[in-house]
């Protein structure tokens, strides 16, 4: 390559040019619009009353006071039923986490630095099972949890989100590729046991795979709908299956209904709010973080 | 064990350690082996019984011919597979096309920030995202109400009329997923060395020639991913429909796509052999896909 062909970025932009860039900066923020107005109006939509969701601009900011009201209508629903579908949520999604991490954190390793028979049987189907979507066992683990009665018992939500094929390959990839064997080795002829090995060398390089394990463990646990709504019926359902059910006393949506404490709509927009804002925290503060997770799916480098 | 090993015992403590490995590494796979029999094998296994079986009876493929026969069996198929196409064309055309456009801004912030922006609703998914979607589509409160009424819509029943639900489905899907393709797409995009595009552009390739065949063709392997992985869970729709049945005052049938079938199947008909059937024929699409995609998509080769 010659040194008169390498045009550097400063120079000036044919009118062609001028034009591709423009219509790729307008396409880009027409679709960064598409994906954050929907957001921005449910931050909004719970400052008012319902008339003034009708009849205002959507993006006009209501009050404070109805914001308040609106809160009280939601948390006194038939006796606080809100919280209690909240904290089965935060018990059944936490309680998976800590089995998840204890789970898949060692199998990872095992699978990435042991050998032992079988490791490349259970890292195939690891795989196979990882890429089939968690809706397509929804059913079959229901009949299977109904055969041994387990439906109804935070069990069946508890066990089932416990099984993560996902971070044990995630903790595969992260131990053989962070982690070098020699490294391991020299703690062996240190005098290090194998589990010494595992808890001392191992465990404090693993930290980033723990956190992004259990993070999206945890996020995709919470917004499951499918399986805690055939699994746990009643008080028993978590906030994503209590949103649902929020939404059938919502005279707006069902005008035939006629349950006797009803549900505003600005009430609703405020529990889809509630209901998603710990995800989406986690998600606003790790994203960088969890960006290189996602690629870190099927690239070895 | 002896500070100083001699060299004959060297080997012999080589093969302990082995052995130790070998003790540990089955150690730890046990507790998520278990998992795998108990939510991954059982419950596939005890489906297949249920349905090639009718109150313990073997009854060969009567269950799965009784679901097919079901008159609400094929306008589900039929649904989900429009739902599908539509789906998947735009998530392919759109996650390419939006990636390269990322990717060829030079401004690393406003980059940067389209990503982050792109991929906030990906935290949404489950009914969530769908209670919103109900919102944006209503034109009585939507914020996007001029754009409803400009096409003609003035009810949240007219917007999710029978022909165009497969639309309003694959919005929301795209809505929630695309963001996160687009990102791992520019990972794809980041990958290739900046020489081979530099010596493209020299050789006289605009963004468009560059884009088509350098690009893409790079892209492949990832796109095949998304594709695969955003097919096997589109045939399991399942909660949008749900929900927009619940608030479209019965425009959108409960028994819209295949699993809610299955579903009904199950919770409202108590035929749990009928509901196997059903699940068990998307979970085959599902693993037939998977495991092709395994062995021969080329992304896993090292595995």
């Amino acid at each position: 390559m010659s040194a008169h062909e390498n045009s550097g970025p400063a120079r000036a932009l044919t009118p062609a040019e001028w034009l591709g860039r423009a219509v790729t900066i307008l396409v880009l923020i027409t679709f960064a619009l598409f994906f954050v107005v929907p957001l921005i109006w449910l931050l909004i939509a719970p400052t008012k009353t319902d008339r003034q969701l009708l009849l205002e601009m959507p993006f006009a900011f209501g009050d404070f006071s109805t914001l308040a009201a609106n809160w009280t209508s939601l948390v006194t629903f038939q006796g606080g039923l809100i919280w209690q579908w909240i904290g089965n949520s935060a018990f059944y999604c936490g309680a998976a986490l800590v089995i998840t991490l204890l789970i898949s954190i060692p199998a990872g390793y095992a699978m990435a630095l042991t050998e032992f028979p079988g490791r490349r049987a259970l890292l195939a189907t690891t795989l196979v099972v990882m890429l089939v979507p968690g809706t397509a066992l929804v059913l079959p683990i229901f009949l299977e949890l109904s055969a041994v009665r387990l439906i109804g018992n935070p069990l069946a939500a508890i066990l089932p989100f416990s099984f993560f094929p996902f971070g044990v390959y995630l903790t595969y990839i992260y131990f053989s590729t962070a982690v070098s064997r020699d490294l391991l080795d020299a703690a062996r002829i240190d005098g290090a046991t194998e589990f010494e090995v595992f808890l001392k060398i191992a465990m404090p390089l693993a930290t980033p795979v723990i956190a992004l394990v259990g993070f999206f463990n945890f996020t995709g646990n919470w917004n499951n709908y499918f399986l805690p709504y055939v699994t746990l019926p009643g008080k028993k359902a978590p906030i994503q299956v209590g949103l649902a059910e929020l939404l059938s006393n919502v005279p707006a949506f069902n005008p035939t209904n006629a349950a006797s404490t009803t549900i505003s709509l600005s009430a609703l927009a405020l529990a889809t709010l509630i209901a998603i804002a710990p995800v989406m925290i986690v998600f606003l503060f790790c994203q960088r973080f969890l960006v290189s997770g996602m690629t870190a799916g099927g690239t070895k480098e | 064990m002896p500070p100083t090993p001699p060299p004959a015992s060297r080997s012999h403590r080589r093969g302990s350690v082995e052995r130790a490995q070998g003790r540990i590494g089955l150690a730890f796979v046990t507790p998520y082996a278990l998992f795998l029999l108990a939510f991954g094998l059982l419950p596939t296994l005890y489906a297949i019984y249920l349905a090639f079986t009718k109150k313990g009876a073997f009854v060969g493929f009567a269950n799965f011919l009784k679901v097919f026969k079901d008159y609400r069996f094929l306008p589900a198929v039929e649904h989900v597979g429009i739902f599908l196409v539509v789906w998947l064309v735009a998530l392919v055309l759109l996650v390419v096309v939006l990636a390269i456009m990322v990717h060829s801004i030079g401004m690393r912030w406003l980059s940067g920030t389209m990503r982050f922006v792109y991929y906030i609703p990906g935290a949404l998914a489950g009914a969530s995202s769908v209670m919103l979607w109900l919102f944006v589509l209503d034109p009585t409160v939507s914020p996007v109400a001029f754009l409803l009424e400009a096409m003609g819509f003035d009810s949240l029943v007219s917007v999710v009329q029978a022909d165009r639900l497969p639309f309003v489905l694959a919005i929301i899907a795209f809505w929630t997923g695309a963001g996160g393709w687009i990102v791992v797409m520019y990972g794809a995009l980041n990958n290739i060395p900046r020489e081979v595009l530099e010596a493209a552009r020299v050789d006289g390739a605009g963004p468009i020639r560059t884009a088509w065949s350098i690009q893409i063709p790079l892209m492949r392997k990832w796109i095949a991913y998304m594709v695969v992985l955003s097919f096997a869970g589109g045939t399991q729709l399942f909660v949008e429909p749900r929900v927009l049945a619940q608030a479209s005052r019965g425009v959108v049938s409960q028994d819209y796509s295949l699993n809610q079938l299955a579903f009904l199947y199950a919770f409202k008909q108590s035929d749990f052999n009928g509901s196997a059937a059903i699940s068990l024929v998307l979970l085959a699409v599902a693993l037939v896909l998977s495991i092709v995609f395994v062995f021969k998509g080329g992304l896993f080769e090292r595995a």
